[in-house]
């Protein structure tokens, strides 16, 4: 906690260190009817998901030129679909500027791609119990799990922003788990879980019965759909591999 | 102090109407003083299947709003004596019933008798919310098919999360399933979820499996809680979930063919 205010007077604010969980928009080349194209599928995939989010558009991966690179354009297809793009990742001096004439926000790069040695930044987010105490304002414990033994039920929402989050009962179809770290679910997951949802892409999900409608990772997703290959109503891990999601049955793990 | 329960299930038409006067006159038929309240406002039914529609004067909201007391409103079951009905009003919005003004009734209520159940509106909104929210224990009634499975658990959900139970921090609401419709050659045939489906997905204790049957239907259009049809199926298999919610065992019944293929899956399993 911050130090409590000297002034008699209470403070209209304080400033706070805090995590959000946010899904980045990795673009590969920017035009604007293949961009709109685009949105509108992985939207209708999943069209709770997206409503009114807020997105970072990432340019680690960037390879069109910048000259295409047109930030308003952008904008306005994402506000058209319910979508906030609140800042810009990566990319070069020239992008960055072009972000902020279009009054977004520029954070450092995800270490890739990006000129200026980022990497030694990311360290310490996945592996907090590193960092000296005091050095920074983050959390030097790692946080404990947030552990459930209810069901999770349709309707409901279960968040452990710091975390792992275990649940040792099922998570019904409706229903939404998320967290910063793991998660478990010792019973049938059969809603949806979001793991590493401030990007930690080494989190995983686990569960006794695969039967989800959305698994996520670090931002990567994938719906019911796409997870019928393998291990459906078994037990797995899901974990993030090259960018994608590997379902990998417990017994062969 | 009396037990309050709530009959509830998220989908309409499952029958809520149909299980609050079968129940409340089954524990009222075992010497329990009960008063059973519709909390349907604006969608009186309960009053239609008890057979007292012609004796309604004064309602739940009146009594609410201080227009009538208590003893004005509730009407005597002519059949049970120890039964007492609480109408709901059908001029009036849900959003006459405050929590306050249901507090002050339920309480009152609590002075007297031994048993209050309430008859849920269909949904989760406001009038839903005020009908579960004073329960200790909750009668959850399922159809075997997914969508009323759905929102069976969504209930359940606003049970652990919205009850005075869960707001208090005290010991949960106690829930229990109540599977009504169920027809155990459809449930053969694939075409309708099993009892054990059922279990697994909500995982909550069974207090019965009140079988699909034309006597239920021919009970209400005649006014008689179908539990005083004590020859037919279901009349006696509210009989029985009554006996098992006052603590009694008694072994499920009329379930047969799922029987089988419950035992068919264990061994092939």
């Amino acid at each position: 906690m911050t130090d409590a205010p000297q002034a008699a007077e209470r403070p209209a604010f304080q400033l706070k260190s805090t995590t959000v969980s946010l899904t980045a928009l990795e673009l590969a080349y920017f035009d604007t009817d293949s961009f709109e194209a685009t949105l509108r599928d992985k939207i209708r995939q999943a069209p709770g998901f997206f409503r009114d989010i807020p997105i970072i558009v990432s340019l680690d991966h960037f390879e069109g030129p910048t000259g295409e690179l047109d930030f308003f354009k952008l904008l306005g297809i994402c506000r058209r679909h319910n979508i906030h793009v609140v800042g810009v990742r990566g990319g070069n001096d020239d992008q960055r500027r072009l972000a902020r004439n279009a009054a977004l926000a520029v954070l450092p790069g995800s270490g890739r791609g990006d000129r200026e040695a980022t990497a030694p930044e990311q360290a310490p987010e996945a592996e907090p119990a590193l960092e000296p105490v005091g050095a920074r304002p983050v959390s030097a414990n790692p946080a404990a799990a947030r552990v459930v033994t209810q069901p999770v039920r349709s309707g409901q929402q279960v968040y452990a922003p710091e975390g792992d989050l275990i649940v040792l009962a099922s998570v019904q179809a409706g229903a939404e788990v998320l967290a910063a770290g793991n998660i478990h679910v010792y019973g049938p997951l059969r809603g949806r879980a979001l793991a590493g949802v401030n990007g930690l892409e080494e989190a995983r999900v686990f569960c006794q019965s695969l039967e989800a409608e959305l698994v996520s990772i670090a931002g990567h997703y994938k719906i019911s759909e796409d997870l019928q290959a393998t291990g459906w109503k078994a037990p797995v891990q899901i974990q993030l591999r090259d960018d994608l999601l590997v379902v990998t049955p417990l017994d062969r793990a | 102090m009396a037990r309050i329960i709530v009959v509830t299930s998220g989908k309409g038409g499952v029958g809520k109407t149909t299980t609050s006067a079968s129940i409340s006159t089954g524990l009222a038929r075992r010497g329990h003083k009960t008063v059973v309240i519709d909390f349907d406002v604006g969608l009186r039914n309960l009053d239609l299947i008890m057979n007292c529609e012609r004796r309604v004067v004064y309602d739940f909201v009146n009594v609410i709003q201080g227009e009538a007391s208590l003893n004005q409103a509730l009407i005597r079951d002519k059949r049970v004596e120890t039964l007492y009905i609480l109408p709901a009003s059908q001029t009036r919005e849900k959003e006459a019933l405050t929590k306050e003004g249901v507090e002050k009734v339920i309480n009152q209520l609590s002075e007297t008798f031994d048993y209050i159940v309430c008859d849920s509106p269909a949904g989760i909104e406001h009038g839903a919310l005020m009908a579960l929210y004073y329960a200790d224990e909750a009668i959850v009634v399922t159809n075997p098919e997914v969508s009323s499975v759905r929102d069976s658990d969504r209930i359940l959900g606003i049970l652990q999360s919205k009850s005075r139970r869960a707001e208090m921090n005290q010991d949960p609401v106690r829930e229990h399933l109540l599977l009504t419709r169920y027809n155990p050659s459809r449930v053969e045939k694939g075409e309708m979820l099993s009892v054990a489906d059922v279990e697994e997905i909500l995982a909550i204790p069974l207090l019965g499996v009140i079988p699909e049957s034309q006597v239920v239907l021919n009970a209400s259009n005649q006014g008689t809680p179908v539990i005083l049809e004590e020859q037919t199926d279901a009349g006696q298999a509210y009989d029985d979930a009554v006996a098992r919610l006052l603590g009694e065992e008694r072994e499920h019944r009329f379930m047969d063919s799922q029987k089988k293929g419950f035992f068919a899956r264990m061994f092939k399993g």
